[in-house]
């Protein structure tokens, strides 16, 4: 059963978000969880996106997405009323959410999209939130308003200090954890070297702090171990025992290795994919 | 044996059989029909079919050799108990749908069991011709000849009688064999049937698992159509547990009952140092990537990437190392070793592929089993260390235990490894599912009637 895009934005200049038909998993869903989707039935690669929102009557999922290769290129492509062939999901054990007293949430990049509905589920929780989002420059900060709205306080960075702070999200997340109440907890999703040395931060402080790993997957249902990680010096499978994990033992050195482990085959077809864009003449 | 040398001796036999019935000494003179194969220096480097299949005159000759046991020994081998004598006696009259329709009645997927059953085990080990030359590689090749039937009848539109509507909803979790032939059984018996995968194509391990040289595609997705045309309903990306959970199927959506078939879930590791190193594999993540994804056809269209490797270790003895290695050797790895802790005799792999896997290079290395995985500066793989064993005294399997030998550690040079050692069961239905009972193992506890929780 194909997915139907029912409406399709571009947030900035690599991130976009579409509203995707899919009842069963709106319905189903929970914060922290996501899908695994493919563009066709015969070649396309399957990736892992996370679920950033859902309407129940409408029937449709929120994905946001960051045009770092060619499968998220050929979505970027995609247009409102156009299919996506396969979505399966929600995948991965949900958030843990309940009342901690105050919490901080700290997103990078395209690493706001999944905090977003996890942030949300936590205030609704009655928790006292304080976010902190980070971005290289100005034009690449995505979901400003919708965090302004669901946090008691907000914090912006930015590396060329375009906008906000000029500094890493770690510089106010270490003051926090300095103030004389403590965060409860943190939340950190982000690339994995931001939610290294965050976690590096708030380990010195003792802070217990969840981070949702974004390894690289294939079946998403706990059948290849290709997505495994070293947790506690054992290894774990992000799909089915994640994707959230205490970043507190998590081996990100490793799984940073991990990641790039198909980097020049990937380089290379999304190269071949930007071209062909070209000659048919969707680069305007 | 050339055709026309087959056509010579399937016409001496026909002549001779009009006489008199062949006697068993007759038979047994016979020589077993070899099957006929794509050359291995060839294959090496394509994913066609490995085994071509029999020829009329073939199959008619080989199924000569069938000697009509009264007590019919091979059918007890068989696990769903196919009527082999008499298959068998139809082909040799040249009556091959007759021969197929006797499959079917307890078959639903005979080109597929023809072609990856392990007969030597199954059917041909209790074969009375295996028996008299003690070697169950000498019985008459029923798989082969079920094979021969079964592809002559893939063009035919028979299908499986359906009985009337019973009214009752059948929900059957996973597409696998298993799923499958749950499928049109309950769907034969009248029964509303709808078949949930989590994956985005049906099959289970037949099309993420068993290469394309082994079982191609086309014929898995064939027997899927025949489901389909019996009215059975499949739908995919549905990962029951987290789509919908069992209780919710059966108490909102008005499944009467759900079968199981999942197969096999998570896969095993050894535990040893290195294996989170880039470049080591499970078995299923480098199948599924080569197969279901083919990423053999990377930079062709398929858009799944998979490492080159040029060394590569294959550890473990069953079929899906045997597979992982000749998939290795396909995708252009130039040395390809498998590494299996007892000898070749315990090897849980099937003969037939394990001769298939040394003509094609593959180096066995029994007895040895890796210590730790060895990575340089960036952890990717650089070689692994292995220990020597020796056999012990008989384990609980009456198979003779292996036991290290101390100090004899050594190492291969190697760029990828692939461990295929197993899988266990997969948590997602025991996370989701309370009430269903599970053993330490994981495994769903079912009474002596196969009835769960
Ligand atoms: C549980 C989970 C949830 C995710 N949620 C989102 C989301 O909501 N939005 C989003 O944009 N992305 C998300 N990702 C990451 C997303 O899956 C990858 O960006 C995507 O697979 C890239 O595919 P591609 O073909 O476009 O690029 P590829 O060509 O496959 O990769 C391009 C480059 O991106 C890097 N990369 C590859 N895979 C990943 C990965 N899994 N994560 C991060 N970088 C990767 C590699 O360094 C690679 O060189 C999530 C990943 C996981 C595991
Ligand atoms: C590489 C390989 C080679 C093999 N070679 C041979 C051989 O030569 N001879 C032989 O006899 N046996 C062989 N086997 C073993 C044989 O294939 C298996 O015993 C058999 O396939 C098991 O069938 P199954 O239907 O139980 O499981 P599977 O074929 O594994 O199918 C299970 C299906 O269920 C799906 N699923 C899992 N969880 C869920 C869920 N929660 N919701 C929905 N769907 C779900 C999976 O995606 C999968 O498609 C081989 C196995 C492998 C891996
Ligand atoms: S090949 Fe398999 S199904 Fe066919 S007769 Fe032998 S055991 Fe039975
Ligand atoms: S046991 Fe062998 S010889 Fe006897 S009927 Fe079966 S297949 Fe024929
Ligand atoms: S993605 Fe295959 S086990 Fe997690």
């Amino acid at each position: 059963m194909p997915h139907k895009i029912i409406s399709k934005k571009q947030l900035s200049e690599d991130v976009f978000t579409a509203e995707v038909e899919a009842p069963l998993i709106a319905q189903a869903r929970k914060p922290g969880q996501f899908v695994i989707i493919s563009l066709n039935n015969e070649y396309s690669e399957r990736i892992p996106l996370t679920i950033a929102g859902a309407d129940v009557d409408k029937g449709t999922i929120t994905l946001i997405w960051q045009r770092v290769g060619k499968t998220t290129a050929e979505m970027a492509d995609l247009k409102q009323g156009d299919e996506i062939a396969n979505v399966a999901g929600p995948l991965g054990r949900p958030t843990h959410i309940e009342k901690f007293g105050s919490v901080v949430c700290v997103g990078g990049g395209i690493g706001n999209a999944p905090l977003l509905p996890i942030t949300r589920a936590l205030k609704k929780a009655g928790n006292k939130i304080t976010s902190i989002l980070g971005a290289r420059t100005r034009e690449l900060m995505i979901l400003e308003e919708e965090f302004a709205q669901t946090s008691d306080e907000l914090i912006i960075t930015t590396d060329d200090g375009s906008h906000g702070r000029k500094a890493l999200v770690t510089e106010p997340l270490e003051e926090l954890c300095r103030r004389d109440e403590k965060p409860a907890r943190a939340f950190v999703i982000g690339p994995a070297i931001m939610m290294k040395f965050c976690c590096a931060v708030t380990k010195r402080f003792d802070v217990p702090t969840q981070v949702s790993l974004n390894t690289i997957m294939v079946d998403g249902t706990g059948m290849c171990g290709g997505c495994r990680i070293e947790f506690d010096n054992k290894p774990k499978f992000v799909c089915v025992d994640g994707p959230e994990f205490d970043g507190h033992k998590v081996n990100f050195d490793l799984m940073m290795k991990r990641l790039d482990a198909y980097k020049e085959l990937e380089q290379e077809r999304h190269e071949k994919y930007k071209e062909h864009r070209c000659k048919i003449g969707l680069d305007q | 044996m050339s055709e026309d040398k087959n056509n010579e001796l399937l016409q001496h036999l026909l002549e001779k059989q009009k006489a008199a019935p062949l006697k068993p000494a007759e038979r047994f003179e016979i020589p077993g029909r070899d099957m006929p194969e794509q050359n291995p220096d060839v294959r090496r480097t394509n994913v066609s079919e490995v085994a071509l299949g029999y020829t009329e005159t073939q199959a008619r000759i080989e199924a000569m050799r069938c000697l009509q046991c009264k007590k019919a020994p091979c059918m007890k081998g068989c696990p769903v108990k196919i009527r082999i004598a008499d298959f068998v006696a139809a082909i040799t009259e040249g009556e091959y749908d007759q021969a197929l329709a006797i499959i079917k009645e307890n078959s639903l997927l005979p080109s597929v069991c023809g072609r990856v059953c392990p007969q030597e085990v199954q059917c041909q080990e209790t074969c009375t011709v295996g028996l008299k030359f003690k070697d169950p590689t000498k019985a008459v090749s029923i798989g082969r000849l079920e094979r021969f039937v079964a592809d002559l009848g893939r063009n035919s539109d028979a299908l499986p009688a359906v009985a009337p509507d019973t009214g009752m909803k059948v929900a059957i979790i996973g597409s696998g064999p298993g799923g499958i032939v749950a499928a049109a059984d309950t769907r034969r018996a009248g029964h509303d049937v709808t078949v949930f995968e989590a994956f985005h194509k049906p099959g289970g391990v037949m099309v993420y698992g068993i290469p394309e040289f082994r079982l191609p595609k086309a014929i898995v997705q064939e027997e899927i159509d025949t489901l389909t045309k019996m009215g059975v309903k499949i739908v995919c990306n549905f990962v029951v547990g987290r789509t919908r959970t069992i209780e919710q199927l059966m108490k909102e959506d008005g499944f009467d009952a759900v079968y199981i078939g999942v197969g096999a879930g998570l896969p095993r590791f050894m535990g040893i140092e290195g294996e989170s190193l880039v470049g080591v594999f499970s078995a299923n993540e480098y199948l599924t990537r080569a197969n279901l994804m083919r990423a053999y056809d990377y930079g062709k269209g398929a858009d799944t990437p998979i490492v080159s490797s040029k060394k590569v270790a294959v550890v473990g003895g069953g079929n899906v190392a045997i597979d992982s290695a000749r998939t290795a050797v396909r995708l252009g790895a130039e040395k390809v070793y498998l590494v299996y802790r007892r000898t070749e005799k315990e090897m849980p792999a099937r003969v037939e592929e394990v001769h298939h896997a040394k003509q094609e290079g593959i180096e066995f290395h029994i007895l040895q089993s890796p210590k730790r995985i060895i990575g340089d500066e960036n952890s990717r793989v650089t070689a692994i260390e292995c220990l020597k064993y020796e056999l012990g005294e008989p384990d609980d399997s009456g198979r003779r235990r292996p036991l290290p030998i101390e100090g004899s550690e050594f190492t291969l040079d190697v760029d990828t490894v692939i461990i295929a050692i197993g899988n266990g069961a997969n948590p997602l239905l025991a996370q989701t599912t309370p009430g269903l009972e599970f053993n330490k193992w994981g495994n769903i506890v079912v009474d002596e009637n196969c009835k769960t929780s």
